[in-house]
């Protein structure tokens, strides 16, 4: 059981959450994650990353996006009420080192968990970069937590109405043009993850990922959450969720993340997703 | 074995019951009682609903398989059983109508007897070694034993008052189980018997362990493991839920920094084994255990009301011969499948499955694809699985198991079209608390090594069930759970 504490609405579809859970947030790392489960009996297992942890308070953050069904019941919840199963911090913590000058690229709902990375970055004395985008302004989230952060902040819109209109890949590129980059980390949709990946890739600059496959378990049990790294079959939630960007086979991610497309439609039909989303903007 | 309708069944046994003068029964007419079948949900409907396939003996039935036996003085089931119940003992009590002292007996060596009772692999424990089967030269027809078992705890459970083992005073120690499965609740009841203060971790939102998540409820009900559990726990174990150790907090702050004077670990074998042919990452490829926590714990086989979605082609390949591939094999068809193939490279005899499952699984209609393996598999344009090519098998020499090893036949090659495959190749031991505690020594397949108490190479710390054993079964686990526990409440006696 973990309380809501506090809940706020980002945009029109990212909504932080505040939960009260002070094992997780004592041991919890940059890069790490949990297991959100609304009520035990028929909700869905969903992976969010930590955003945010406040040890003292025992809270963790959250930020996520309504995507469907079980993103939406969470959504749903409001302060003071329960979520019945939190289960984390789960997976390998980011490595945090001194490189040197670090970017570091979020798309949409990506700089959530970019966010606390970008923080372990800087604490640990890297000059870091920050590159944030999202398809309009009304999407953009954390501008102000980042700016806090960053040496230097790079905003993109891919519809021109905020910042740069541009795609995250084309700063990043200019940026590894200029040299001196020692590390990148992207964080997003696979996609974005995708090309990030072949925007450094000429330039040797080790990048990172952080996956977002689909899970059940989270303890590496099931196997849902299988990608191909560099030949090999790895478990994002135990061997990830950050892996080398240049080595993961992206093509075989997204199309995995599609499996239960048809089942999940099905559940909820796009219409109903927009006038639930509606009815909590009121 | 062939289907046989229940209300059959219980005619043939009321009848035989009033023939029978059970005051003057020699071994020979023992003997004579042919061996109760077990009622059963009629195989076409079953295979549709997720409701329990065996129904469980009638009282008439108990009776009579309960006469069967013969108490035979050297008890030689008992050898065959890990965990040593008396079994001549509890069959006797069944045999004569009490019931409560029966469970009872069975109670002094295994906690979870309605679970035991249903997926106990008795055929090849206490059955195999039964004076009755090896007479009339057929194990199958060996006392019934598990049948009985089953019965008993269902009549007191029914009854709503289990009986609750004693506890001793406090002793003021603290120690921590790891893992909810078999080996852990064994553990932890063993250890609260003794006044010690128990705290249960599980990774899960649900207590089981495999018993939960992997096991299907047409094969153990989960109101049945519930109230078992319940009923273990309410000697005061307390109960932490989601909360993963390696991660939530490392073994050695439990000890170090929690004041746990003693863990226990039984995480288990859950880490899925693939192939690494092509193809496998494909949509519509999953592990038996993705499929199966989907299907089981997730409640997807309930679409109206469970939020985790489940692939259900229309033609589904499992890979593999053990309880497992029969359970998702069987399961498939529940959730929609329309037609399920097993594609295994030895044959039938070789299955490591119950042969009670396999023969359920034929009856359900369940394709079976002996002597093959599949080689890869082919996905359609939009990456989606359309069928399994696969390779022909022989039996060639006796490997290491002692198994005829299967030999590829050269240029066999044959296309099954599929829309999707779950791999059912068995579990290795989930590496978590060997990565977060290096303290732990593993051997070569990653299994945790312990001493004969169950020790592991970490002070204070214990291990048993699969993550010791490998993929095995839930009384071998329990008697694991019980092991350690012993040397558990050993070593806090003597501090
Ligand atoms: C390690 C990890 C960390 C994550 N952190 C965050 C986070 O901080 N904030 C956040 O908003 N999301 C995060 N995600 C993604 C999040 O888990 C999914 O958005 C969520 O599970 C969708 O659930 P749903 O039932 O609402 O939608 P569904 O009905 O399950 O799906 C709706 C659509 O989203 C797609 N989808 C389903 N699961 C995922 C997934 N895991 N990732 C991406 N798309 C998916 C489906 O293909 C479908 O088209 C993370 C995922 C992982 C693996
Ligand atoms: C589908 C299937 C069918 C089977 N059928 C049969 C059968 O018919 N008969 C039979 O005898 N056996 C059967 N078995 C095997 C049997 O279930 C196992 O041998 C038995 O459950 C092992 O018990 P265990 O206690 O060692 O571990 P498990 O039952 O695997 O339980 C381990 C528990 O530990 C939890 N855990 C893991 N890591 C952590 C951690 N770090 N922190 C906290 N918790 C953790 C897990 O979530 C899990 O709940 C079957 C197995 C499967 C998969
Ligand atoms: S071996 Fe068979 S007949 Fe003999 S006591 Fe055991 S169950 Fe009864
Ligand atoms: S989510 Fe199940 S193995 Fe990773």
């Amino acid at each position: 059981m973990s309380k809501i504490l506090d809940k706020k609405l980002l945009s029109r579809d990212v909504v932080q959450m505040k939960l009260l859970a002070p094992e997780i947030a004592s041991e919890r790392q940059a890069g790490q994650f949990i297991i959100v489960q609304v009520d035990s009996d028929f909700s869905e297992r969903i992976p969010l990353t930590i955003a945010d942890a406040d040890a003292e308070e025992g809270s963790i953050t959250i930020i996520f996006q309504i995507v469907g069904k079980s993103t939406l019941k969470l959504a749903q919840k409001n302060v003071g009420d329960h979520v019945e199963n939190l289960l984390g911090p789960l997976g390998k913590p980011t490595h945090i080192e001194k490189a040197g000058t670090v970017v570091c690229v979020g798309g949409g709902i990506g700089v959530a968990p970019l966010h606390p990375i970008a923080q372990a970055m800087k604490k640990a004395g890297n000059r870091v970069i920050t590159i944030i985008g999202a398809r309009n302004k009304d999407l953009l989230i954390l501008e102000d937590e980042m700016r806090a952060i960053a040496d230097e902040l790079i905003v993109c819109t891919d519809d021109g109405s905020y910042g740069r209109k541009c795609l995250v890949t084309e700063p990043l590129r200019e940026i590894c043009e200029k040299g001196g980059v020692d590390l990148a980390v992207a964080i997003g949709p696979a996609i974005m993850m995708k090309f990030c990946a072949e925007t450094t890739r000429p330039f040797g600059v080790l990048t990172y990922a952080s996956l977002n496959t689909i899970m059940v378990d989270g303890t590496g049990m099931c196997g849902g959450c299988r990608v191909t790294v560099g030949n090999e079959t790895k478990f994002v939630c135990v061997d990830g969720p950050e892996f080398d960007a240049h080595l993961v086979d992206f093509d075989n991610m997204m199309l995995r993340l599609r499996s239960y497309k048809p089942q999940e439609q099905d559940a909820n039909h796009e219409c109903r997703l927009q006038a639930a989303i509606d009815e909590l903007q009121r | 074995m062939s289907y046989i309708p229940a209300d059959e069944l219980r005619k043939e046994a009321e009848s035989l019951i009033n023939e029978i003068d059970f005051t003057s029964l020699k071994p020979k007419d023992r003997l004579k009682i042919p061996m109760q079948e077990m009622p059963a949900q009629e195989p076409k409907a079953r295979a549709k609903n997720i409701q329990e396939v065996a129904l469980g003996y009638f009282e008439e039935q108990v009776k009579l398989e309960a006469e069967r036996c013969l108490q035979c003085k050297n008890a030689p089931c008992i050898k065959g059983c890990p965990v040593a119940i008396d079994i001549p003992g509890f069959i006797k009590a069944a045999a004569e109508g009490d019931y409560q002292k029966s469970v009872n007996i069975i109670k002094q060596s295994s906690m979870l007897p309605a679970i035991c009772g249903r997926v106990c692999p008795q055929e090849t424990q206490c059955m195999a070694e039964c004076t009755v089967g090896k007479s009339l030269k057929d194990l199958d027809k060996s006392v019934a034993i598990g049948r009985i078992e089953r019965f008993v705890a269902d009549w007191e459970r029914a009854k709503g008052k289990m009986s609750v083992p004693e506890i001793a005073p406090p002793t003021g120690k603290k120690v921590g189980i790891v893992g909810s499965g078999p080996a852990g609740l064994t553990a932890a009841a063993d250890v609260r018997k003794a006044g010690h203060e128990v705290v249960l971790f599980e990774a899960f939102h649900k207590l089981g362990g495999v018993m939960i998540y992997g096991i299907p409820e047409f094969r153990l009900p989960k109101e049945i493991l519930d109230k078992e559990i319940d009923n273990l726990l309410s000697m005061g174990v307390q109960i932490k839920k989601n909360f993963l150790v390696g991660r939530t907090r490392k073994v050695k702050d439990l000890i170090e920094k929690d004041g746990f004077d003693a863990l226990f670990i039984g995480t288990g074998a859950g880490l899925p084994n693939f192939m690494n042919i092509e193809g496998e990452n494909l949509v519509g490829v999953s592990s038996a255990n993705e499929f199966l926590t989907r299907a089981n714990l997730m409640k997807a086989y309930n679409p109206d009301k469970a939020d985790t979605p489940i692939f259900t082609g229309k033609r589904t390949a499992v890979i593999g011969g053990g309880n497992v591939a029969m359970d998702a094999a069987r399961m498939a068809l529940r959730v929609g499948a329309e037609e399920v193939y097993v594609i295994y490279r030895r044959t039938e005899k070789e299955m490591p499955a119950r042969r009670e499952e396999v023969a359920h699984a034929k009856e359900e209609g369940i394709i079976f694809n002996f002597l093959s393996s599949p080689v890869r598999i082919i996905g359609d344009e939009t990456g989606k699985v359309k069928a399994v090519e696969c390779l022909r098998y022989e039996l060639g020499e006796p490997d290491d198991s002692g198994r005829r090893k299967p030999v590829a036949v050269k240029g066999s090659e044959f296309i099954l079209e599929m829309d999707s495959v779950i791999m059912a190749l068995g579990n290795s031991s989930n590496p978590l608390i060997s990565q977060t505690a290096p303290e732990i020594g593993i051997n070569r397949w990653g299994n945790i090594t312990v001493d004969e108490d169950g020790k592991t190479s970490m002070e204070r710390v214990y291990a048993g069930g699969d993550i010791v054993l490998g993929a095995a079964t839930v009384i071998l686990a329990m008697g694991e759970g019980r092991r350690a526990a012993a040397s558990i409440n050993r070593l806090l006696a003597e501090e």
